[in-house]
């Protein structure tokens, strides 16, 4: 696949050209940004767990074959109607995430696609603990945690916060880290509803019960992602609370959130919308919340792995490799679809059916770390130890 | 014929191989993280039964009693309730005010937001404290038959703390009253039972004054017959059992005298001489002198009437068996009571021994209570708060049955859409608050043999260890026991 031509918004970067440059610039700033005052910056981690379609919601309108690959799924082109959101030319954000697309344009959003941690696992619950362990093979603690454990803590705070029912792995270990959850919020979602009820449909006692519940909590049978929707609720109040916790002087520094329902191995397209949606709200929240704190903020969006190329027969996609991944917030120097697209041509896809990853997350990660929470070389090779080969990605955060 | 034997023999088949589960989740409390099923399943639950254990560690009636001991307590907690709660403890000291002061018919002020942290309620550090002992015992305990028996007669003979005199008294009933006669008599039981602090407050006893009593004939207040007509209806005869009105009135007076001593040492159980109705009553025709005796002979008669043991064999058959269990089962039961003069030892025996108790899995919907604790079972649970919580979630708070007929125990009960809904938000909360676990492990422990493959694909296809773990503790087989 040849590298797309120059582009305004549309940066390449090549993994030869980072590992020759961004490294000096990181070293630089890494000791300037410790003298600094660390303690201002805000890092968000938000976790989709599930696997995010990135080329249904970051999607390659401008590729040649995206548009046989995906006839079943895909949006219309920019400018059409209820088509994808320009970022001008070549790739279309999906126009459920509006918020996210406000940020875009206003420079505080970069949008990364091709995207991979280093593990090939097409298993959620391995990959994801791949994704937020850090390593090659598994970790017992997070990446986040071992980068919470080089920051300086400051009194009693605990610079770490974990938003939601559990700790996640990412900010499980040593750093003690704390955790809030909003009580009385938790719902499962319209989705892992649907599927519970078909599980109770060959129970001639309690099917028809179930179901007459959720048609009183007002779930209907065709429709997901337009009736009531928990996770769309839920969410973007988490994302404000997190927010409200961060902009405290003696708050958190650094938080993470998960957000699933994405798993659409079935009518992806209605079905994404209510994932999406909270997903767009929350950050909207977030960046509400943080007030002038936004300034100095970042918030990494992840997800475990990207989906089939192909569609599948359920008008859905399958589990994948690479995808995408978002970096928001006033901190980031954004604007810009980064990735080194390696097309989708049959020759280019990995093992045949996904997106070949071409960036290594971890290249992104460690640059958060290195360049925006100032944390030594040190630091950063413990949070994502046997990465050496893998420089932190340059150019991402403002100066 | 050759084709209807052959289909008998492979269900009897399938029996077989299913009773190492059927043990573990109908007779006890399901498996534990890890734990094989029993090789011999009839044997492991004989062996619980045949070396009685020591009730787990919990406070004393009388040290529930005197933690209450105090005045303006009442107004103390009135007060506690216009403050924010800031802390945990402080927020289970309002709840406990709450719940006594709206047993009482008290308009309440609306729940305030985190406060400060206050002094905790001592009467709410010892419940928390022992309610958590009780899920804890659960989580780990290896005679889960003995604790489903213990549950079943605390639910037969129940104290609610619904009522606010009940207070602390709910653990140490269950430990004085109930576990130490799991394999005696049921006479000894029931006279436990009725002349514990914890009856004698939930039914009213302590009020219950002897008109003729030189109490009475002082102060002008009567009987209360609330205790009466409840060992006859519920614990002992039963509601077709033939007694009548005047019955109650009969044993009501009887009872008469039977106190509780609240205020000064020594707390607990209380002859009042002045209030027990004098002369001779006449219960089901036959007749007892007045005085500290009566009671006792009474309840002994009532324990080993014919309709009692009915009415006992029933309700073992419908908690162990089905909800409305095959005649047969029921009238094993019966004979084993009536044979043995009401020894329990021997009628749980029987009950394990029963075959229709092993025919069908599956047949009797888990209450909250089942539900929980087998789903903190199966993850390998330590910690109580979780079961506590869920109880609490699904309609079935520990020790806060609703009225003294206790928890129903029926599927048409707990099986209404709301109560499914709620199921499912109980399973991913619950779900939520783990940390990584293994899936495969837990399914084996909660489903065994009796998972579905349905369920198994669909928790194959989650997108995430939490709703792979919502749609196993939501499954449809889950649900039953």
């Amino acid at each position: 696949m040849t590298a797309p031509s120059a582009h305004a918004s549309f940066r390449l970067t090549r993994r030869s050209l980072l590992l020759g440059l961004g490294a000096t610039a990181i070293l630089g700033r890494s000791r300037v940004a410790f003298a600094q005052a660390p303690g201002e910056r805000r890092l968000v981690v938000v976790l989709l767990r599930g696997g995010l379609d990135g080329l249904h919601v970051l999607a390659p309108y401008g590729d040649p074959h995206h548009a046989t690959l995906r006839r079943a799924i895909a949006l219309p082109e920019p400018g059409r109607e209820g088509g994808l959101l320009d970022l001008g030319g070549r790739f279309g954000l999906h126009p459920a995430l509006a918020n996210l697309h406000a940020m875009f344009r206003a420079g505080e959003a970069v949008l990364l696609h091709a995207v991979a941690a280093p593990h090939r696992s097409r298993s959620h619950f391995e990959a994801q603990d791949l994704l937020e362990g850090g390593g090659e093979r598994l970790i017992s603690s997070g990446w986040l945690n071992r980068a919470l454990q080089a920051m300086p803590m400051e009194g009693a705070v605990r610079p770490g916060l974990a938003v939601g029912t559990a700790v996640p792995l990412l900010l499980r270990g040593a750093a003690p880290v704390g955790a809030y959850w909003p009580a009385g919020m938790d719902r499962p979602s319209p989705d892992l509803m649907h599927r519970l009820a078909a599980l109770h449909d060959a129970e001639p006692l309690l099917g028809p019960s179930f179901r007459e519940g959720m048609r009183a909590r007002g779930f209907t049978d065709q429709t997901l992602g337009q009736e009531r929707e928990p996770e769309r609720e839920s969410f973007p109040r988490l994302a404000a609370a997190a927010g409200r916790l961060l902009a405290e002087a003696q708050g958190p520094r650094i938080a993470a959130l998960d957000l699933g329902g994405w798993d659409t191995h079935a009518l992806q397209a209605p079905r994404i919308l209510t994932p999406l949606r909270a997903l767009d709200a929350g950050l909207a929240a977030l960046r509400t919340a943080l007030g002038a704190h936004w300034a100095q903020s970042v918030v990494l969006v992840v997800t475990e792995f990207g989906r089939t190329v192909r569609v599948n027969g359920n008008a859905g996609t399958d589990h994948g490799t690479a995808g995408v991944a978002f970096l928001a917030g006033g901190a980031v120097a954004g604007g810009r679809v980064v990735t080194d697209w390696p097309g989708l041509a049959p020759g280019a896809l990995f093992e045949g059916r996904d997106l070949q990853p071409t960036t290594d997350i971890r290249a992104v990660a460690k640059a958060l770390l290195a360049q925006h929470l100032g944390l030594r070389p040190h630091a950063v090779a413990q949070a994502f130890p046997g990465s050496d080969s893998v420089a932190p990605m340059g150019g991402l955060l403002r100066g | 014929m050759r084709h209807a034997l052959r289909a008998q023999v492979r269900v009897i088949l399938l029996s077989m191989t299913l009773r190492p589960h059927i043990a573990a989740i109908r007779f006890g409390l399901g498996l534990r993280l890890g734990e094989v099923p029993p090789r011999d399943p009839e044997g492991w639950l004989l062996e619980q039964i045949a070396r009685p254990l020591a009730p787990p560690p919990g406070p004393s009636s009388a040290e529930a009693l005197r933690i209450v001991d105090e005045p303006a307590r009442t107004r103390q907690l009135r007060l506690a309730l216009q403050a924010p709660a800031a802390s945990e403890a402080r927020r289970v000291t309002q709840e406990v005010a709450r719940s006594r002061l709206e047993a009482e018919g008290m308009q309440l002020p609306p729940r305030a937001p985190a406060g400060d942290a206050a002094t905790a309620e001592p009467l709410a550090v010892l419940l928390r404290g022992d309610a958590l002992g009780w899920a804890q015992h659960r989580l780990t305990s290896e005679s889960p038959f003995l604790d489903r028996l213990a549950d079943f007669w605390a639910n037969h003979f129940t104290v609610s703390r619904r009522k606010v005199t009940v207070g602390g008294l709910s653990g140490p009933f269950e430990r004085e009253a109930i576990r130490p006669f799991l394999t005696g008599r049921f006479a000894d039981m029931l006279v436990a039972a009725i002349r514990h602090p914890a009856m004698l407050l939930y039914l009213d006893n302590v009020d219950s004054i002897g008109p003729n009593s030189p109490e009475g004939r002082r102060s002008g207040r009567g009987l209360n017959e609330n205790l009466a007509r409840e060992v006859l209806e519920l614990h002992t005869l039963s509601r077709t059992g033939g007694y009548s009105q005047e019955d109650v009135q009969e044993l009501a007076k009887i009872l008469t005298g039977w106190s509780v001593r609240r205020r000064g040492e020594p707390h607990g159980f209380l002859w009042r001489e002045e209030t027990h109705e004098p002369g001779t009553k006449t219960l089901l025709g036959r007749r007892f002198e007045e005085g500290p005796e009566s009671q006792e002979a009474a309840l002994r008669m009532l324990a080993a009437h014919p309709a009692t043991y009915r009415h006992l064999a029933l309700k073992l058959a419908r908690h162990f068996v089905a909800d409305d269990p095959p005649p047969g089962a029921v009238a094993e039961l019966e004979e084993t009571l009536r044979r043995t003069e009401g020894d329990l030892g021997a009628v749980h025996r029987r009950l394990v021994t029963l075959r229709e108790a092993w025919e069908r899995p599956a047949a009797k919907f888990r209450t909250p209570r089942d539900l929980v604790l087998a789903a903190g079972r199966a993850l390998g649970l330590t910690q109580g708060q979780p079961v506590l919580s869920g109880m609490g979630e699904l309609g079935q708070p520990l020790w806060q049955a609703r009225q003294p007929d206790g928890w129903p125990d029926r599927m048409e009960d707990w099986s209404g859409p709301e109560a499914l809904m709620r199921r499912a938000d109980w399973a991913y909360t619950f779900a939520g608050r783990l940390g990584r676990v293994d899936l495969l492990a837990v399914s084996e422990a909660a489903l065994g043999p009796l998972g579905r493959a349905e369920t198994r694909d669909a928790m194959r296809r989650a997108g995430s260890v939490r709703d792979a773990l919502t749609l196993l503790l939501c499954s449809p087989e889950f649900q039953f026991r």
